[in-house]
């Protein structure tokens, strides 16, 4: 999952963007692993985390495929559950991922997996010395780190920065470019909220780690640049 | 992936969801496949909700509201009569899914996703030492799709510089001679939202192979994110940092692993255990 490596921004536009994943190795560490992985979720969700993601069944961003009159224009559509919601209703899983989007609540879940020591490999895709500060404060040692160098080849074929921001939350590549385009146009011609947009985007990442508050804050400050 | 045209009514929502552009209105109004330019990723019939509309009514509607310069249009994640159908694929069309689709299992290494654990799970298999540099080459992404023939290049051109290819990882299964990089010739055809070439070398060796692929990227038909890994000291610091800056990488975001985790099945036959 190099799907959060990547997220496009100057380092200023990634300060409230901290991807913490959890992760058991076949072979390894993975009998019992999904009640542990359940732990860490469960331990996440007092930090109030902005995404989750554990396979399609945890999604708090899911697509509804029975949509009908009733719920369209009635009821109303419930693409979003809660975090607890999306908890409760993930299945065994080897792999799970939180979004945070402030610095004290990735540093306050770190020290409370760390005391948890569930024994699976713990990762945090975020500005590297965001992480290195969280990680003094909880006594944490870092094994190994993995630096993102960026985008080479062919790049005249790569869609504008704001486009590129939103559509590299998603690192498996599920949000297209045009798609992206598509909801920035009508965000700047008020036919779509920020929160509205980010939403649509969120329900194409599978993985749960695109990141709504950032979203949502590009797309504002998109709208009020245009 | 295809368009079952007697439930399409041709509202085109399924058409900017596509990465790979491979979504078009035919001549008739119709919601087309591009089947060369599919990657097979399904984000088209699982990322859009479902209204079950039965579908002449909506045409209906549609085209009394065109009359008079109307249009009948749903909400843009939504295809309102559920046309889109995923069809069996066999080799080596499978192979695109594999890649492409995150929620496919690759069955050489048994992971979703891009299929690679890369240091993500050092801290137990110990891939990457000390003294040692991963590289993460990914082609593809963002957004923009590789065939394998591409890939084949890129792989070649590390192996000449007497790169180790990471035994767990898809693409290396893919390999007809994993000495040289060769890709085997049946999938070099096959196109992929993104894939991974995951191989080491030696810390030192890393200024060196960075301009390999800076000098080769320019020539590909694809674009490359590129990532490299380490392992930390015991104090949780490392060497790599430094020498990417001082090669004018930015090299400030990055995935870090906490080294929380242990090996509680020792009896298994592991990579760590083999090292």
């Amino acid at each position: 999952m190099t799907n959060t490596l990547h997220r496009f921004g100057k380092p200023e536009t990634l300060e409230d963007d901290f991807i913490v994943f959890i992760m058991a190795s076949r072979g390894v560490n993975h009998e019992g692993a999904p009640e542990k992985v359940r732990l860490f979720l469960d331990a996440a969700l007092k930090y109030h985390p902005v995404n989750i993601g554990s396979g399609l069944k945890g999604l708090m961003y899911r697509p509804e495929k029975d949509l009908n009159f009733k719920k369209l224009y009635l009821e109303g559509r419930r693409e979003k559950v809660s975090a607890e919601a999306a908890v409760a209703s993930l299945e065994d899983s080897l792999y799970a991922a939180v979004v945070f989007d402030n610095r004290a609540a990735m540093e306050g879940f770190l020290k409370e997996v760390k005391t948890l020591d569930l024994g699976l490999s713990v990762n945090v895709s975020a500005l590297a010395d965001e992480v290195r500060g969280a990680c003094r404060k909880s006594g944490i040692t870092i094994h190994s780190i993995e630096y993102s160098l960026g985008f080479h080849g062919d790049l005249f074929r790569l869609p504008d920065r704001l486009v590129l921001s939103l559509t590299t939350m998603c690192g498996h590549g599920m949000i297209s470019a045009n798609f992206a385009r598509k909801l920035v146009d009508r965000v700047k011609e008020a036919r779509l909220t920020p929160e509205k947009a980010a939403g649509y985007m969120a329900k194409f990442c599978v993985c749960g780690a695109f990141n709504l508050s950032r979203a949502i804050r590009l797309l504002r400050t998109a709208r009020q640049d245009d | 992936m295809r368009v079952d045209r007697k439930k399409c009514v041709g509202c085109a929502n399924c058409v900017p969801v596509c990465p790979m552009e491979a979504i078009f209105i035919d001549s008739d109004g119709y919601a087309e496949i591009n089947e060369e330019a599919c990657v097979e990723c399904r984000t088209c019939y699982r990322g859009l909700s479902v209204e079950n509309l039965p579908p002449w009514p909506v045409r209906y509607i549609r085209r009394l509201l065109a009359a008079v310069h109307l249009r009948f249009q749903p909400e843009p994640d939504i295809c309102p009569t559920g046309a889109l159908d995923p069809n069996e694929l066999s080799w080596p069309r499978n192979v695109r899914s594999a890649f492409s689709d995150p929620q496919v299992t690759h069955e050489s290494t048994n992971m979703g996703g891009r299929g690679t654990a890369e240091a993500k799970t050092n801290d137990v298999t110990n891939r990457i030492k000390e003294g040692e540099a991963g590289f993460v080459v990914e082609l593809g992404r963002p957004g923009v799709g590789v065939y394998f023939k591409e890939v084949d290049r890129v792989s070649r051109a590390l192996s000449e510089q007497g790169m180790t290819f990471e035994k767990e990882n898809p693409v290396t299964y893919l390999m007809r001679d994993p000495e040289t990089g060769s890709i085997r010739e049946d999938v070099l055809e096959e196109k992929v939202l993104s894939c991974i070439i995951e191989s080491k070398t030696r810390l030192e060796k890393v200024p060196h192979i960075l301009d390999v692929i800076k000098a080769l990227a320019p020539s590909l038909d694809t674009v490359i994110s590129l990532g490299v890994s380490t392992r930390c000291d015991e104090a949780g610091n490392d060497s790599l940092q430094g020498i990417l800056q001082g090669m004018g990488y930015d090299a400030w975001r990055a995935k870090i692993n906490l080294g929380l985790g242990r090996n509680s099945e020792p009896s298994q036959d592991t990579e760590s255990e083999k090292i």
